[in-house]
């Protein structure tokens, strides 16, 4: 199965046509996916907050949007979960790739990743974890759920369900 | 002049134009001068508001017009060269620049020192820079209004706020009201 393709497709057929990036290792087919879809509009932000403004104006012109991130930025947009995305009742689907896990060759990483599902706890954000590429079949529905609640809602992405790293 | 000033003498030209308005005393002071269903009124969220003016222009083809503030956008300067490079031309980013952090209290700003927005908006790729006196707003909003390019002001005026009561409006009826006027 091709992920990227699977993911990109997922996205296009629940009407995604907004998406803004901030790379990481682990995401950059998808985002060249995107990046090379007619159907959606791609916008690389420089922050993740940043990019969830963008979003939050997309979603009321009228376009369904949705954010591709690192897990890191749970850490730089929490105040933009709460104050905007959670406070004005937007729906933001987030891909976000969870580094830090299971195969993370770099230690750093770790650090972010132990904060990150109690922060999404703490924040009643609905939160999926993708450990399987057979995970992905989730996808389609809970693009459908974030648009029918309204609410930011996480899907973690490790680097298992990514393949791995290769040989480090 | 002062923000409540300038606010209150292109509130004519506003009327007209979708508003994302920057977070504290400039919403509170729109709001007071000429509440309209066409203002999205930011009651968090720092420095967002030029990020969400851009997204709503990209989305769709009314003219957006974000009044922001110097403090904010220094807060979040990244989003300059995510404007230059993604041109909406029904987007104004207009600056209140006031040289200070002034819904807090007046704190200085490096705006009012050294620093220039308009030479770093420029320097970030935008296309259609210009500054201007508090006293030209006016003008100066209608003709980036009616000439429909992207445009980034940054409107030079003086420190200080206007008392005007806290905004009670829930979040999701500015939003709801405000996504209805978008679309209508
Ligand atoms: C992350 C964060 N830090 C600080 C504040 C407090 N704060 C609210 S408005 C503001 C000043 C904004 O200044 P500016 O954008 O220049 O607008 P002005 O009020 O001067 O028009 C500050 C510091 C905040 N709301 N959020
Ligand atoms: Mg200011």
């Amino acid at each position: 199965m091709d992920i990227d393709k699977k993911i990109t497709d997922d996205l296009v057929a629940n009407d995604i046509s907004f998406v803004t990036t901030v790379p990481c290792k682990q995401l950059a087919g998808v985002i060249e996916e995107i990046d090379n879809r007619d159907d959606i509009f791609h916008i690389p932000s420089n922050k993740e907050d940043e990019g969830m403004g963008l979003c939050a104006g997309a979603w009321m012109g009228g376009k369904r949007p949705a954010i591709i991130m690192q897990n890191t930025a749970i850490g730089v947009t929490i105040n933009t979960l709460a104050t905007l995305i959670q406070y004005y009742r937007m729906p933001l689907p987030m891909l976000i790739s969870y580094r830090g896990e299971l195969r993370e060759p770099v230690a750093c990483q770790v650090e972010m990743a132990i904060h990150t599902k109690a922060l999404l706890a703490q924040m009643n954000i609905p939160t999926y974890h993708f450990h399987q590429q057979k995970d992905v079949e989730e996808l389609d529905m809970i693009l459908k759920y974030t648009f029918m609640c309204n609410k930011p809602v996480a899907i973690l992405t490790d680097a298992n369900f990514w393949g791995g790293y290769g040989d480090q | 002049m002062i923000r409540s000033e300038i606010l209150k003498e292109i509130a004519p030209i506003l009327r007209d134009q979708l508003v994302v308005c920057n977070i504290g005393i400039p919403s509170q002071e729109l709001h007071a001068i000429d509440d309209q269903p066409t203002n999205f009124y930011m009651l968090g969220t720092m420095g967002l508001a030029s990020s969400i003016g851009l997204g709503l222009a990209l989305a769709q083809d009314k003219t957006v017009i974000s009044i922001d503030g110097d403090g904010s956008v220094l807060t979040n300067l990244c989003t300059l060269p995510t404007i230059a490079n993604n041109v909406a031309d029904n987007f104004i980013l207009m600056i209140i620049d006031n040289g200070s952090y002034g819904s807090t209290g007046d704190q200085p700003t490096y705006t009012g020192k050294k620093t220039s927005l308009a030479g770093m908006a420029r320097a970030a790729g935008c296309d259609n820079v210009v500054e201007v006196m508090d006293v030209d707003t006016g003008p100066a909003l209608e003709k980036a209004i009616a000439e429909r390019k992207m445009t980034v002001m940054v409107v030079k005026c003086d420190s200080g706020n206007a008392k005007m009561p806290v905004i009670t409006m829930d979040p999701v009826v500015i939003k709801d009201r405000f996504m209805k006027a978008v679309s209508a």
